[in-house]
């Protein structure tokens, strides 16, 4: 058992490799034989760790009461995110411990199949989880069936209708949802979708109870939560906080710059919160006021030395870049969106004042139009460098662009657009 | 419906996935939607009372004129 308030708790016992099954059970001790709660869950009040930050229980409460014996559980473990390291963390660490939550929550919906996502462009991952559940298949006692599925990597790919439809039918798109909440379908079979780390939650309240859970962290943001940090660092890391501990101490344990410009929370569908705003608490509920998040648990330190809106640039543009080009809000808004930024990183010649009114109202106009939420992350970071970096972008406007803003030296580590000016979904 | 009260409101909605944006919805249906700078169409959120008939009947009209079938009109309980 681990102690109620030390760290690291889903990380527990990491050692460089993943645990096997005998070392896993050593580690955390057995599962309970006893039925799975779905109050036990209730009563952890435990948060998905995939970005939306939902109440878990009321998740698998919904497809539970769903009618139909077959029923799904799907654990995302597709990391779209570029900055995020956190479910790669967690799986080569405690694979076991993952696959235990995502049986239990199989158990609490009534579903036979675990399907477990992540993607073949990971082949070392891919590896870990093929290992781990091979090992349970010959220990087989455990019950329910696990399958590996391997989507090919995307930023939308791991979206959770879009990682259903790939399970239903051999396409990361995702799917039109008029109501929310809406229950995914796999065929005809309802699918319970939960991120990686959530399950590794899971897996620790079904052994520890929900006091145990509760015992770190705010009474509204219960536990902890894997932190990826990158940019201004000595090392990109992943950190077991718990939630509530101030954002400061978070990149102080990173080694981050001590006095940075800005901080990007949650991702690249993330917002930027000004570094004045350092002392508020990481969860959901501190962070929202300032209209920031802890969206997939990623935070990137930009230093003073750095320009916010080249950043941000970046980031919009390779964004615009991975939507699926389904609907004509995302498809044309998001590059359309890009090319002002980078008038606005240009400057004056470019038109940056011009650049800037359009930027204010696209925003506005493909907000919510999207089939899915790629657009509106979007939308929420370009608001938030508008709002964080206000002076900088009037400097901009002005034809005074900083110096940053020229370097090729940059802290959020896009990937390259190698697939630039492709269809890549027809 | 028939002589029922006509109580609460409705809501056009779009299908932007089937969408294609060649806006035909904008001109049948010109007090509820309008189209943006790419020529999808952009809808008016609040719902509108079911009492307003024209509204309702250009609704109609949009959702039976809308070549991809991706409009549908659905009906809200509580206006507001
Ligand atoms: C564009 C987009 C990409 C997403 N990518 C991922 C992802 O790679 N991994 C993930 O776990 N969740 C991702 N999500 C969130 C999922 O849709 C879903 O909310 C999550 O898997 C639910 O798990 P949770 O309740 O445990 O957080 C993404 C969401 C959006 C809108
Ligand atoms: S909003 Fe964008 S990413 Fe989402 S389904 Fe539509 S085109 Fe694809
Ligand atoms: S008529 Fe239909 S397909 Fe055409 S723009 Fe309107 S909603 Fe889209």
């Amino acid at each position: 058992m681990i102690a109620p308030d030390s760290l690291p708790r889903v990380l527990h016992g990491a050692s460089g490799r993943p645990l096997t099954l005998a070392q896993h059970d050593e580690a955390f001790g057995p599962m309970p034989r006893t039925a799975p709660s779905l109050d036990l869950l209730e009563a952890s009040g435990l948060t998905g760790r995939g970005g939306a930050a939902f109440p878990t229980a009321r998740k698998a409460r919904l497809i539970g009461d769903q009618r139909g014996h077959t029923k799904f559980m799907v654990v995302n473990a597709m990391e779209g995110e570029p900055a995020a390291h956190k479910d790669r963390t967690l799986i080569s660490a405690n694979p076991h411990l993952v696959l235990d939550g995502a049986q239990y929550l199989a158990g609490i919906i009534g579903a036979r199949h675990v399907a477990v996502c992540v993607s073949r462009d990971d082949p070392i991952m891919v590896n870990h989880l093929q290992r781990a559940v091979h090992e349970r298949d010959r220990h087989s006692a455990r019950g329910v069936n696990f399958e590996l599925h391997t989507p090919p990597w995307r930023y939308v790919a791991g979206e959770e209708s879009a990682l259903i439809h790939w399970l239903d039918d051999n396409e990361s798109l995702p799917q039109y949802r008029p109501r929310r909440p809406h229950v995914l379908r796999i065929g005809h079979a309802p699918a319970l979708v939960d991120n990686a780390e959530t399950c590794a939650h899971v897996g620790l309240i079904a052994r520890y109870g929900s006091d145990w859970f509760r015992r770190l962290g705010t009474p509204t943001s219960p536990g902890t939560a894997l932190v990826s940090i990158s940019g201004a660092v000595a090392r990109p890391t992943v950190l077991e906080v718990a939630l509530g501990v101030p954002v400061r101490t978070i990149i102080e344990r990173a080694g981050a710059d001590p006095d940075p410009q800005a901080l990007l929370m949650g991702g690249y569908g993330g917002a930027w919160l000004d570094a004045r705003h350092l002392d508020v608490a990481y969860s959901a509920d501190a962070l929202a006021p300032l209209g920031s998040s802890v969206g997939a648990g990623v935070i990137i330190v930009l230093p003073r030395t750095g320009c916010g809106i080249v950043e941000t640039f970046r980031i919009a543009r390779w964004m615009a870049n991975e939507s699926a080009r389904q609907c004509g809000p995302c498809a044309f808004g998001l590059p359309a969106i890009a090319e002002d930024l980078a008038r606005l990183v240009a400057g004056d010649s470019a038109g940056a004042g011009a650049a800037y009114d359009r930027l204010v109202d696209r925003c506005g106009a493909i907000e919510g139009r999207g089939a899915c939420r790629h657009p509106d992350g979007v939308v929420r970071l370009v608001r938030s460098a508008l709002r964080v970096f206000a002076d900088h972008v009037e400097d901009h406007v002005r034809g005074r662009a900083c110096a940053a803003s020229r370097s090729n030296h940059h802290y959020s580590a896009v990937p390259t657009l190698e697939r630039e000016e492709e269809l890549i979904w027809e | 419906m028939g002589m029922r009260r006509r109580v609460g409101g409705f809501v056009l909605l779009v299908n932007p996935i089937l969408c294609d944006g060649f806006g035909h919805c904008a001109e049948l249906a010109p007090d509820l939607v309008h189209v943006d700078e790419w020529g999808y169409p952009v809808i008016v959120t609040e719902p509108v009372p079911l009492a307003n008939l024209a509204a309702l009947e250009s609704a109609r009209y949009a959702v039976r004129g809308c070549p991809r079938q991706a409009l549908r009109i659905e009906r809200v309980s509580d206006p507001h």
